[in-house]
């Protein structure tokens, strides 16, 4: 079966990646590791936002918003009641969820780009929000105390390793769930909405509950993203999370790797985290924007180029060597990324 | 009581009356013909009876229950299905994957979605496409998929807006012997068709609309008898070639 050699695909590739500490000398520095669980987290991150993004259609700008509200679960459980990040992580995700849902029931009975307009609005109220709010540490934030190390307090001091294979945990699950929407009747009606609602209305799909599902789930896998970079940063303040630089991030590296497929936002992570990260450093003191510069360039680049991002690169490619003597295929994945 | 009972059906669209009153019945396992000229309604009708709009007035009887106003996903999960006049293929996917859209209105597994899909896909006569993107069709093979997928919901009763339109000779032919074919499997057919060498030897009965109003509904032989009906849509030219096809037929008979 295509499906199960595509499971299996993913599988041996999270092995890989498991084995890579293990191997002497491979990676040295902290900031090696440093590079490659942001590349784990923002590739969760968008594959998140592919959800609702690529396979449903319906872009988000709101995604730092849940984003920031599974850090803050996190914090407060840990700064303020003093407790492990876990109860928070998960009360954070079910509100994330939640709030999601109740935002975008109203936009998604609208058409066209009300719902990308209204997400853009949030991203502003709640950071306003949180700045102010007291409870949650205003626009101070929350500051991590010490604590012992160890998987239960999910915080470690001395080595990035503990954190890399916490990233690749939370890529395990991000991805798998988004592989599990993909075989099954969700994964079918997410990309039947996208492609035509009105036609798959007649067909006997509840667009607005699919899409609702589909913001929930989105929005729960985003914050347990914001709840890993809370414990990473050991700390969380509101420009921090909830900004639109964040929620553009998630939205950038899905276009740019490939929306709507599900290797899109790993290949674009893995494209933009270097960039952004070694940028930093020759960059240096010219301040945090030079990234979304290189970000807006090349994305441009690619929206002109390859609509469907590199994973319609790569396709063109393996088409043009392997299969082509189809020729209606060809079309297949011009069509299929589109952001409409 | 009629499996599909439209009952005193009324749509406005401000000041635009484009139904009008409109009354008729469908029974269980038959194929109705529903035919008019340009603008005469036929298409708000399905809309209506399908969900996507709300009539105005009245009411439309699927099984006993008024379906006036419920949501289309909702209709077509009791067994009402349509077509569209102009085709909507789920473009970014294959031929096999629109058709499963629909067989999981009947069934969560998707193995099982599959195996509805390429049967139905079998009957349409697609197989040759299954894997193709929907968007690479011909524009008979759209059609086809348009009808495929909608049987793949397993419908009680199918409308299908215009299916033959722009379709050659034999492929008519072919879309005339699958209506039968879907008869004989219990679907019951409701079809706006302009191609009436097409409809009028299959349908039971038939529906003429004009100007929003029904002007007639009879079987198709007295149908294409009706003044009204000859002056509003089929035209003199259509009722002097069916006139002469019968004396031929009657002087052969004699002779």
């Amino acid at each position: 079966m295509k499906n199960k050699g595509r499971t299996l695909l993913f599988l041996l590739f999270l092995g890989i990646l498991a084995v890579l500490p293990q191997v002497p000398g491979l990676i040295t520095s902290g900031f090696t590791y440093h590079v490659m669980i942001l590349i784990l987290l923002y590739a969760s991150m968008a594959q998140a936002w592919n959800i609702i993004g690529g396979y449903c259609g319906q872009v988000s700008f709101g995604h730092s918003v849940f984003f920031g509200i599974g850090a803050y679960g996190a914090g407060m459980a840990v700064v303020k009641y003093g407790l492990l990040p876990w109860p928070g992580v998960l009360i954070g995700a079910v509100l994330a969820a939640l709030v999601a849902m109740a935002i975008s029931f109203p936009c998604f009975k609208l058409s066209g780009h009300y719902f990308a307009i209204a997400t853009f609005a949030i991203v502003e109220i709640f950071n306003r929000l949180f700045m102010v709010w007291d409870w949650i540490g205003g626009a101070l934030g929350l500051d991590y105390g010490l604590t012992e190390e160890g998987w239960l307090t999910f915080v470690w001091y001395d080595s990035k390793k503990y954190y890399f294979y916490g990233a690749l945990i939370l890529l395990g699950i991000v991805f798998g769930v988004v592989r599990w929407i993909e075989e099954h009747r969700m994964g079918y009606y997410l990309r039947a909405v996208r492609e035509g609602q009105e036609a798959a209305e007649s067909l006997g799909v509840n667009s607005t509950r699919v899409k609702l599902a589909a913001m929930g789930i989105s929005a729960f896998l985003a914050a347990l993203c914001g709840a890993f970079y809370a414990q990473y940063n050991f700390r969380v303040d509101p420009p921090m999370v909830m900004s639109l630089d964040m929620s553009m991030k998630f939205v950038l590296i899905t276009i740019l790797g490939g929306c709507g497929f599900f290797w899109g936002p790993l290949l674009g992570a893995a494209i933009l985290i270097p960039l952004q990260e070694y940028s930093r450093i020759w960059l240096g003191g010219t301040g945090g924007g030079v990234d979304l510069i290189i970000f807006g360039l090349l994305i441009i680049v690619v929206v002109i180029k390859q609509p469907t991002g590199v994973m319609g690169i790569l396709y063109g490619i393996t088409h043009r060597f392997g299969k082509s003597r189809n020729p209606e295929d060809s079309g297949k994945n011009q069509d299929s990324g589109e952001v409409k | 009581m009629a499996l599909l009972e439209v009952k005193n059906v009324t749509k406005r669209f401000g000041a635009l009356l484009a139904n009008d009153d409109v009354s008729f019945s469908v029974e269980e396992g038959s194929i109705v013909g529903l035919i008019g000229p340009n603008g005469a309604g036929k298409t708000t009708l399905f809309n209506c009876v399908s969900g996507a709009y709300a009539p105005s007035e009245g009411e439309i009887f699927f099984e006993k229950t008024n379906v006036a106003g419920f949501s289309p996903h909702r209709i077509c999960q009791m067994g009402l299905v349509r077509t569209f006049q102009v085709v909507k293929p789920l473009r970014g996917m294959t031929v096999l994957e629109n058709v499963m859209v629909g067989a999981f209105c009947r069934t969560q597994d998707t193995r099982k979605a599959r195996e509805i899909a390429e049967e139905v896909i079998s009957l349409c006569e697609l197989e040759h496409r299954r894997e193709a993107n929907a968007s690479s069709l011909t524009i008979g093979d759209k059609k086809r998929l348009e009808v495929a997928r909608a049987l793949a919901t397993r419908p009680r009763i199918l409308l299908l807006d215009e299916v033959m339109a722009g379709l050659t000779t034999s492929e008519v032919n072919h879309a005339v012997q699958l209506m039968l074919k879907l008869r004989e499997r219990g679907v019951t057919l409701l079809m706006v068709e302009h191609i009436m060498e097409a409809i009028m030897p299959i349908a039971d009965r038939v529906v003429v609309l004009d100007g929003g109003c029904k002007i007639a509904e009879d079987s198709p032989d007295r149908v294409v008898k009706n003044e009204r009906v000859i002056e509003a849509y089929l035209g003199k030219k259509y009722a002097e070639r069916q006139k002469k096809m019968e004396e031929r037929k009657e002087g052969a008979s004699h002779a």
